[in-house]
């Protein structure tokens, strides 16, 4: 690995807050780093080349879609998906008939049809209405495709079978040209969007904001922001889901929430 | 036993773990100073299915606090840190962690070379690394970017080894200061407490 200074990382965040708008200047700095430099490694590329490749609009898409971390599974944490099963999901229903879900960061979709899956094994899925967003359009573009390599089925399948489902991942999928092709029923009710969780509004009221493994790669001042925007998006009453390892503690707003379920870091509004 | 002709310019210490390790970071932490005055920062292979258990099976004997840090959790000495499973582990300058889910390095998550690399990035001169038993060459690098930046390289004495792949990968990268059996990292550790009083 190529070891890369501060300074580098300074330039690289301003030409592209300058040029497109888009402001990495509050990522955690080891996996920024670690991101640029992979990005140095696959193109083969100096510092300097990629400060006027960054010029070229054209690769703006390939280094958002590197600089972002897109690694995830179908029901990562199954206990996780237990209490969203048993506890959260029927919490909301006592406020509301219509479930309003929001996937901030998601990504190649996994937790989005994660949830799909376990609404419709609920008898929910039509009462639901879910958005996906993310800033990089071709991850989006991947998750609406649904289709995954198939190595990666054995793992979500051995996670559904921990969050206990009621069949099979199998269920779910069909296999075509070996790649797994998701059903495409299960998105009636999801809109995937572009949207910067920096400096994108917020664009709708929500009783389930999931945000999981996404604010890791963000500063603490980051966090901050970010988490008052899931406040405002948020109905009073409504539910945040971060990552395990993630914690609301230090933040700002903290006291506008209380834990729900502090192993699988499950928060609720409880002021506006 | 040996004298390691210790000071105490010091202020972290790194150790990265796999295959065959368990028993000696359990002897390691069971031997620990209660006051022991640096954190103590691990990065073990582990199952990425099962979140719950690890800490508190090393907890057991241990003499200081063992926890998996939250992302952005504070560095304090006297405390011992696990790299959480399924995530990557990074120290960050201003001494707190950033957690990660990244790909997989060397086929690991947690992986060591993540963990060491940034640790001595942030520690430099200050940094002492120990790599023990393990069977693939996660690490390697790791003690090599201490080595790099002035810290010391502890690894565990091959033929003690479970499987040795690990050690031996890190002696093939870099200068090791002290090759050591689990029994001489304990005195090792005792004689680093010594410096602090």
């Amino acid at each position: 690995m190529k070891e890369i200074d501060i300074a580098d990382l300074k330039k690289i965040t301003e030409v592209v807050k300058t040029k497109y708008g888009y402001d990495f200047t509050n990522y955690a700095m080891s996996s920024f780093k670690r991101r640029v430099s992979r990005i140095l490694e696959m193109n083969n590329m100096s510092m300097d080349a990629l400060m006027r490749k960054l010029n070229e609009s054209a690769f703006l898409d390939d280094f958002l879609n590197e600089i972002t971390v897109n690694v995830t599974e179908m029901f990562r944490d199954p206990s996780f998906w237990r209490i969203l099963r048993d506890d959260i999901i029927p919490g909301i229903l006592l406020n509301h008939q219509k479930i309003r879900i929001w996937h901030a960061g998601c990504s190649s979709g996994e937790e989005v049809f994660s949830m799909a899956i376990m609404l419709k094994e609920m008898g929910l899925l039509e009462n639901a209405s879910l958005i996906a967003t993310d800033l990089d359009t071709n991850i989006l573009e991947r998750a609406k495709s649904g289709i995954y390599n198939l190595k990666n089925m054995e793992l979500n399948e051995k996670n559904y079978i921990r969050y206990q489902g009621l069949t099979s991942i199998k269920d779910y999928y069909t296999v075509e040209n070996g790649k797994a092709v998701m059903d495409k029923s299960l998105m009636d009710n999801v809109s995937f969007r572009k949207h910067d969780l920096v400096n994108g509004d917020i664009f709708n009221k929500f009783d389930l904001v999931l945000c999981r493994n996404v604010m890791i790669y963000f500063n603490q001042t980051l966090q901050n922001e970010v988490l008052k925007k899931f406040h405002e998006s948020l109905f009073k009453y409504g539910y945040l889901a971060i990552g395990s390892k993630e914690s609301l503690i230090w933040c700002d707003i903290a006291n506008k929430f209380i834990i729900v379920n502090n192993e699988e870091k499950v928060y609720k509004k409880i002021k506006d | 036993m040996t004298d390691f002709k210790l000071d105490n310019r010091y202020k972290a210490i790194v150790i990265g773990g796999s295959a065959g390790s368990f028993q000696g970071i359990v002897k390691i932490l069971s031997n620990l100073p209660t006051n022991f005055p640096l954190p103590i920062i691990m990065c073990l292979h582990r199952l990425k299915h099962v979140r719950n258990g690890f800490v508190e099976a090393l907890s057991i004997k241990s003499t200081l606090e063992i926890v998996e840090p939250f992302d952005k959790e504070h560095i304090k000495k006297g405390k011992v840190y696990l790299a959480p499973s399924n995530y990557h582990m990074s120290t960050e300058l201003g001494h707190f962690f950033s957690l990660s889910t990244e790909d997989m390095v060397n086929n690991s998550r947690p992986a060591i070379d993540i963990t060491l690399g940034t640790t001595a990035y942030v520690f430099r001169d200050k940094l002492i690394g120990i790599l023990l038993s393990g069977a693939n060459k996660d690490g390697g690098l790791g003690m090599k970017y201490i080595k790099d930046r002035g810290g010391m390289t502890i690894v565990q004495e091959p033929s003690e080894c479970m499987i040795d792949t690990m050690p031996k990968a890190a002696m093939n990268l870099t200068t090791i200061d002290h090759v050591l059996k689990i029994d001489e990292i304990v005195e090792f550790f005792k004689q680093l407490h010594k410096q602090y009083k």
